[in-house]
């Protein structure tokens, strides 16, 4: 077993392809992509929100006080385009603003004065533009209905019955669990990839190069074989999952997270928890590759089965991005959910029950072994050995 | 020594039946020469031999030891050089057979020591430490060969083991199993070439169609047919020339 296991091993280090894919880019992958996509990110953010706001005004003729009173607030006001609806369809102005002919008339009548934005909200750009408009509007608008109430003697907060506030009881590193949220989706992908190459050349590969009979004709029970295999997979997929939680930790650690407003709870210590959690899922991914790859006669058919299943860690990633719901003890006795589950709450910062770790650790190695197991008695049938006669 | 006993193996649901009441025996040193043309069943033969089909009917006794009962002593006993080489590209030729012969249970001086014999007798001390990838089709049977005798076994059993090489290498590969025969060892090989039992053989088995059409010694099977030559008394005892030109 263990000789079987050093073999692979070695044969595998020999292929440069399969070091740089399993080794360099599948853990890398994700941290790299998401880096730069959260600095992309919040700088664009920070930018929009900062940058003054250019915006072309329809009728500024009509309304000088509101205009002006933007003019002071800091924003630019531009000469309207001659079409403003087919301009901001044509993406050449993110919202333009147009004050109708009858503003002063109804303003002066105390009726509520018709202002619109123009601007399409299918554009998920524009929205922070749109945003900053309307809260320049809105501002305007509280300013001037309390004036005229305190000009009739009315004190404006008779109109505010309410005064609801948010307690937000989020803490810079619950923040950052937010941003963090597709942490396991990214982990649980390299454990995949990682292990793939592997379960594909020890096993259709064998096939393939036809040196699996000879390989069976060693006085070396068929499931030790097999568990050399698997133990090799395991070992590049716990390989590969180390890597990338390190390759995480440096990354997030690159992030401006002070200027994001958020801590990511992405230590070492709290990786090397992950990686106690996932381990388990490097088992199963590997035996349920192998259990594929197996069946498979060449090395391509293999690789067109395990593309899908590389979707399955997929699965609850997506459904808790979609569906954000709280985290329930029972999720912790679901594979591959509960490592989605407990690294979210791992890099909240919450506080983690025992008992939720021991579900998940024990649950996911239950299903592994189940599946090594059969892994390990695929070899006993011999449609698995003669494929080609 | 191998004795079959009316071995019987079918494919695809019993539709096809590749062996039929398959009986011979072979002895410790000699050379047994399964003939039969291509698709006579000689490689499935061979494959319940070495255990790695289990007969339907029938039994097998090598030196007395019942494959489906014992498989793994039995691989002990065996050398197998299988149709397909099967070597791993990306290791060198010495990797291969130290893999093997660490499958086997031996010991890494030991390994190294009959490496270094095998590789001495085989003449492949040029090529020994290079990977296999790239290797001609004589040198993928010799590490092949090698890696089927790194535990010294007193049976080998050889499936086609001249395909695909040159006149020379040929001639070297019968002087080796020659010498594996006067080292009394047993040793059986599958073949469709004529001149390869004629050159070799001790003993030959012709099997046409998954039967066993004849068995005997080179002379035997002369007289018994009737023919001048080898290979006319091929043709005449499966009764018919198909295969030979394949």
């Amino acid at each position: 077993m263990i000789i079987v296991f050093l073999k692979e091993i070695l044969d595998n280090f020999r292929d440069r392809r399969v070091v740089i894919n399993t080794l360099l880019l599948s853990p890398l992958l994700g941290p790299v992509l998401f880096a730069v996509m959260m600095s992309f990110m919040s700088k664009q953010v920070s930018e929009r929100m900062e940058k003054p706001l250019e915006l072309p005004v329809v009728g500024a003729e009509h309304a000088p006080n509101l205009v002006g009173w933007l003019e002071r607030q800091g924003v630019i006001i531009q000469p309207p385009p001659d079409d403003p609806e087919q301009a901001v369809r044509d993406e050449e102005f993110e919202a333009v603003l147009r004050i109708g002919p009858d503003f002063a008339d109804a303003w002066n009548a105390g009726r509520p004065a018709p202002v619109e934005i123009i601007a399409d909200r299918s554009l998920r750009y524009t929205g922070t533009t749109i945003s900053r408009v309307n809260g320049y509007l809105a501002t305007y608008n509280a300013q001037i209905g309390n004036l005229r109430l305190m000009l009739r003697g009315v004190h404006p907060d008779l109109t505010r019955p309410i005064d609801s506030q948010i307690l937000d009881l989020s803490t810079p590193t619950s923040r950052g669990g937010q941003v963090l949220a597709f942490l396991p989706y990214f982990i649980l992908i390299a454990v995949f990839v990682g292990s793939m190459h592997m379960a594909i050349d020890t096993t259709a590969g064998e096939r393939e190069r036809k040196s699996l009979e000879p390989l069976l004709i060693t006085p070396v029970p068929r499931w030790q074989i097999m568990a050399g295999k698997l133990g090799a997979t395991a070992f590049f997929a716990l390989a590969s999952l180390a890597l990338s939680l390190v390759a995480f930790v440096v990354s997030m650690g690159m992030l401006p997270t002070a200027e994001m407003g958020v801590k990511l709870n992405l230590d070492m210590a709290v990786a090397a928890r992950a990686f106690v959690l996932v381990a388990p899922a490097a088992l199963l991914a590997a035996a349920l590759l192998i259990i594929l790859a197996a069946f498979a006669k060449s090395f391509r058919e293999a690789q067109s089965y395990v593309g899908l299943i590389v979707l399955v860690p997929m699965v609850p990633s997506l459904w808790l991005m979609i569906d954000p719901t709280k985290a329930q003890y029972w999720m912790t006795w679901v594979p591959l959910l509960n490592q989605n589950v407990m690294i979210v709450e791992l890099v909240r910062g919450s506080e983690i029950a025992w008992s939720w770790y021991a579900a998940t650790i024990l649950s996911t190695s239950l299903l592994a072994l189940l599946l090594a197991g059969i892994a390990a008695t695929l070899y006993n049938r011999p449609r698995l050995i003669f494929t080609s006669g | 020594m191998i004795q079959a006993e009316k071995l019987r193996k079918t494919f695809d649901k019993g539709r096809v039946v590749a062996v039929d009441e398959v009986s011979f025996t072979a002895q410790d040193g000699q050379i047994t020469g399964l003939l039969g043309p291509n698709g006579a069943g000689k490689t499935t033969t061979l494959r319940m031999l070495y255990s790695l089909l289990a007969p339907e009917a029938g039994s097998i006794r090598i030196d007395g030891v019942d494959p489906l009962a014992e498989p793994l002593a039995i691989k002990r006993k065996i050398g197998v050089v299988p149709d397909s080489r099967g070597l791993y590209d990306r290791l060198t030729a010495r990797e291969n057979i130290r893999y093997y012969g660490r499958l086997h249970g031996l010991d890494r001086a030991v390994v190294e020591s009959r490496i270094d014999a095998l590789a001495a007798v085989l003449d492949m001390g040029e090529f020994i430490d290079r990977k296999t990838d790239g290797f001609s089709q004589g040198q993928r049977v010799k590490v092949a060969i090698a890696r089927a005798l790194i535990h010294d076994p007193g049976t080998i059993l050889l499936d086609e083991p001249t395909n695909g090489l040159d006149v020379m290498t040929t001639r070297s590969l019968r002087e080796f199993l020659l010498q594996l025969k006067a080292e009394g060892r047993c040793v059986v090989l599958s073949t469709h070439i004529m001149q390869e039992v004629a050159a070799l053989c001790d003993r030959i088995v012709i099997i046409a169609a998954g039967r066993i059409a004849a068995e005997g010694t080179a002379q035997e099977l002369l007289e018994r047919s009737g023919a001048d030559s080898l290979e006319d008394a091929f043709v005449r005892l499966i009764g018919s020339d198909e295969g030979l030109l394949a």
